[in-house]
């Protein structure tokens, strides 16, 4: 469906982009992971044609966008990062403005418009001028006009940035209806708790490279460990968390504030093993749970440093 | 054709939907249009003007220096007052008067000699403020003709004149140095102005005819506008309106530039540009819809001309229109020639602000190119609202024909594609990066 061959692309010294290839199939989603300035826009935007590599190329069902008129963009919808509305035309007067950028009058066109107002669920608001709208609105029309042609990709670049919890949900359900019909979805983001809920497949991009690609449960495989045994200690002076990897069980240990945290590949007999090494050491506890490790984890893990950084 | 409509109709959407600015950039260049017209002329062009405020300060106390008062204070484009010369040099110094005349001591009877024999000519001092050559150039000029009337009419039938005459023709005997043809010729002259008074003086006294008013202006004006036609007279709110329209519409397209600039940095841009639409469309959708626009903000500025202030299209109505939208297409090229150019939003604001004011000063559109040097108004005709205002009033006071308004219109499109050319060829489209 979409496949990205060793794009490259630089402004002046710096590499935006450096080689990034991946693939995505029909009704897939693909998750492109990374902290800010790491190179997703930028690779999303030669996707749909806003930048011309400077090597490497784009195809979409085997075929490079030639040019702006080139009808293989009918198949590209785009969700750009900034909002890409009129405030002061209405919902419907922009949504009727952006079918027919695509040539979608009369009845066709209505028909779209009330889909994608309905999906997004914004019918209701239809009428009203853009600039009444939250933020969360905001970003949900923004969504629906990008459907409105009902391209067969979609690119969404960070489509959640600024939006409250409730209105990030509502993205969400919309992107996972879509997903429901077969679409597929390329997701820009730097919140792992996007990318773990919606994606089929996560690419990992820093500074411009491409570093991991694979599914959720693939990706946490490279990690050391499997899970997390978090305990809370009432003492924890003088307590030496390396000793513990004398354990067979523990991969790795570390104590913060009072919290001992230890990686174990099988939590059935690493947690036993931990609770009895620290009862025959006489170190007490108030608290113990597990966490599985996540995208951070793995970001982490894989470039050394956080998402967040 | 739909995304083109669509984009047109969009443009024209958002302009109108936003009513405040509709209503501020038609109703302020009404606002000065009506200001500037009725400033320079008006309706019928023959409004009362402000008098030219002149100081007289009469240190002489003759019969000469109080005649050339009453001459100055007779004409209906000065107001004269008396005044004390330092009062007078304070009160142009601080622009309460345009010019301060000063008659010196002395100065008729030595103004008298002079008339008659060459003698060194009295001077009148006269105080201008610097910022009124204008008026100053009006004022020498009504002064020459009132001290050549005051000082003859003295020489000619007054006292100090007679007596002058006879102290002249003793005088004349001893002057060796004159050549004796030249004396002979003098003391005709004089001989004959002695006898005019002495019979001036005998009708005087028997009733028989009125004194002599000595030499006067030996010609009157005749001033007669030329304009559309016969009995139509100048409209000065025709080339205030043609002026501020071309003003403010050239600020339109100035906007849409600038929000073409800032829209290439939204993500609105990447939408459009990720639609299977053509740059030619993009771009061309703009000059379609700022054309329609400065069309319609110029129409509806001359439709309320036409109304209030009786503004006619004397000349050709077609003409009129041509010039009207080859204007607005030049305004809209101009319009994305600055989103071309443009850098920062901030910097493009400034520099394109300072350029349309250049090009509306120097094309007419504030005063009429006439009072520039000629270096200057010989320069403007590469400006193009120079050729906007010309095809205006052309096509509206002066009443001229469709042919006058081709040269405009030819020059206009010719910026048009110009402008156009340079925003096409430099446009940044972000493929680049």
């Amino acid at each position: 469906m979409l496949e990205v061959k060793g794009v490259t692309k630089s402004y002046g010294k710096l590499v935006a982009v450096n080689g990034v290839s991946f693939r995505a199939d029909y009704g897939e989603t693909i998750g492109l992971l990374g902290p800010n300035g790491a190179g997703k826009t930028t690779t999303v935007s030669i996707i749909v044609g806003l930048l011309n590599p400077d090597s490497g190329e784009v195809l979409i069902e085997g075929q490079q966008v030639k040019s702006d008129t080139d009808p293989v963009k009918l198949k590209i919808g785009l969700v750009p990062q900034d909002m890409a509305l009129y405030d002061k035309l209405s919902a419907r007067d922009n949504l009727i403005f952006f079918a027919a950028l695509y040539s979608l009058v009369g009845a066709k066109a209505r028909q779209a418009i009330t889909d994608a107002l309905n999906l997004v669920g914004l019918s209701d608001r239809a009428g009203d001028k853009v600039g009444t709208f939250s933020g969360g609105m905001k970003r949900r029309l923004n969504l629906a006009a990008a459907l409105l042609h009902d391209p067969q990709i979609l690119l969404l670049d960070e489509p959640t940035v600024g939006v409250d919890p409730q209105s990030r949900n509502a993205i969400f359900e919309n992107l996972e209806a879509l997903k429901k019909r077969g679409k597929t979805l390329i997701y820009t983001t730097h919140y792992m708790e996007e990318a773990e809920r919606l994606c089929d497949r996560i690419v990992i991009i820093d500074h411009g490279k491409v570093i991991a690609d694979d599914t959720l449960q693939g990706l946490h495989r490279m990690l050391p460990v499997t899970n997390v045994i978090v305990i809370k200690l009432d003492h924890a002076d003088g307590f030496k968390p390396e000793r513990m990897l004398a354990l067979s069980e523990v991969k790795s240990a570390a104590l913060e504030q009072g919290t001992l945290r230890a990686g174990v590949h099988d939590l059935s007999r690493g947690a036993p093993g931990i609770l009895h090494w620290l009862a025959e050491n006489g170190h007490s506890y108030h608290h113990v749970s597990s966490e599985q490790p996540n995208l951070e984890t793995v970001f982490l893990t894989l470039t050394g440093r956080s998402l967040r950084e | 054709m739909i995304p083109l409509l669509a984009l047109v109709r969009k443009d024209l959407k958002l302009f109108f939907n936003d009513r405040r600015a509709v209503i501020i950039s038609i109703l302020v260049p009404m606002v000065l249009a009506s200001f500037f017209g009725y400033l320079f002329g008006g309706q019928g062009g023959n409004a009362e003007t402000s008098k030219v405020p002149v100081l007289v300060i009469d240190q002489d106390g003759s019969n000469i220096s109080r005649g050339l008062i009453t001459q100055l204070g007779s004409d209906k484009t000065l107001d004269v007052k008396p005044s004390t010369l330092e009062s007078a040099r304070e009160a142009v110094r601080k622009g309460k008067a345009t010019a301060a005349i000063v008659i010196p001591t002395g100065f008729g009877m030595d103004a008298g000699h002079a008339l008659f024999t060459g003698a060194t000519k009295p001077e009148l001092g006269i105080l201008y403020d610097p910022s009124h050559n204008v008026e100053l150039g009006m004022v020498k000029g009504i002064l020459s003709g009132a001290v050549m009337q005051a000082v003859s009419k003295e020489m000619f039938t007054g006292r100090s004149g007679r007596e002058m005459v006879n102290e002249s023709l003793a005088q004349l005997e001893n002057t060796p140095q004159m050549r004796p043809e030249n004396r002979k010729a003098l003391r005709d002259l004089l001989g004959s102005v002695k006898e005019f008074n002495e019979q001036q003086d005998r009708e005087g006294a028997s009733g028989q005819g009125e004194l002599s008013g000595g030499l006067s202006m030996p010609y009157q004006t005749r001033e007669q506008a030329i304009t559309s036609g016969q009995n139509i007279e100048y409209n000065g709110y025709a080339h205030s309106f043609g002026g501020m329209g071309i003003q403010f519409i050239l600020f339109m397209g100035l906007d849409v530039g600038i929000a073409l600039l800032m829209l290439r940095q939204s993500g609105l841009w990447q939408r459009l540009r990720a639609a299977p639409l053509s740059r030619t469309m993009l771009l061309g959708s703009r000059v379609v819809s700022a054309s329609l626009i400065a069309g319609f903000l110029l129409l509806v500025l001359f439709a309320f001309a036409r109304i209030v202030f009786g503004v006619h299209i004397r000349g050709s109505f077609a003409g009129f229109l041509g010039v009207c939208a080859a204007f607005s297409l030049m305004t809209a090229s101009f319009g994305l020639m600055v989103a071309a150019l443009g850098e920062t939003v901030e910097a493009t604001r400034g520099y394109s602000i300072m350029a349309t004011l250049i090009m509306v000063m120097l094309g007419g559109a504030w005063v009429p190119t006439f009072i520039f040097p000629k270096w200057l108004q010989k320069l403007t005709v590469i400006i193009p609202t120079r050729w906007a205002m010309d095809g205006l009033d052309g096509m509206t006071w002066r009443g001229l024909g469709f042919s006058s308004a081709l040269a405009p219109i030819a020059v206009l499109l010719l910026f048009t594609l110009l402008f156009g050319l340079v925003a096409v060829t430099r446009f940044r489209w972000g493929t680049e990066g």
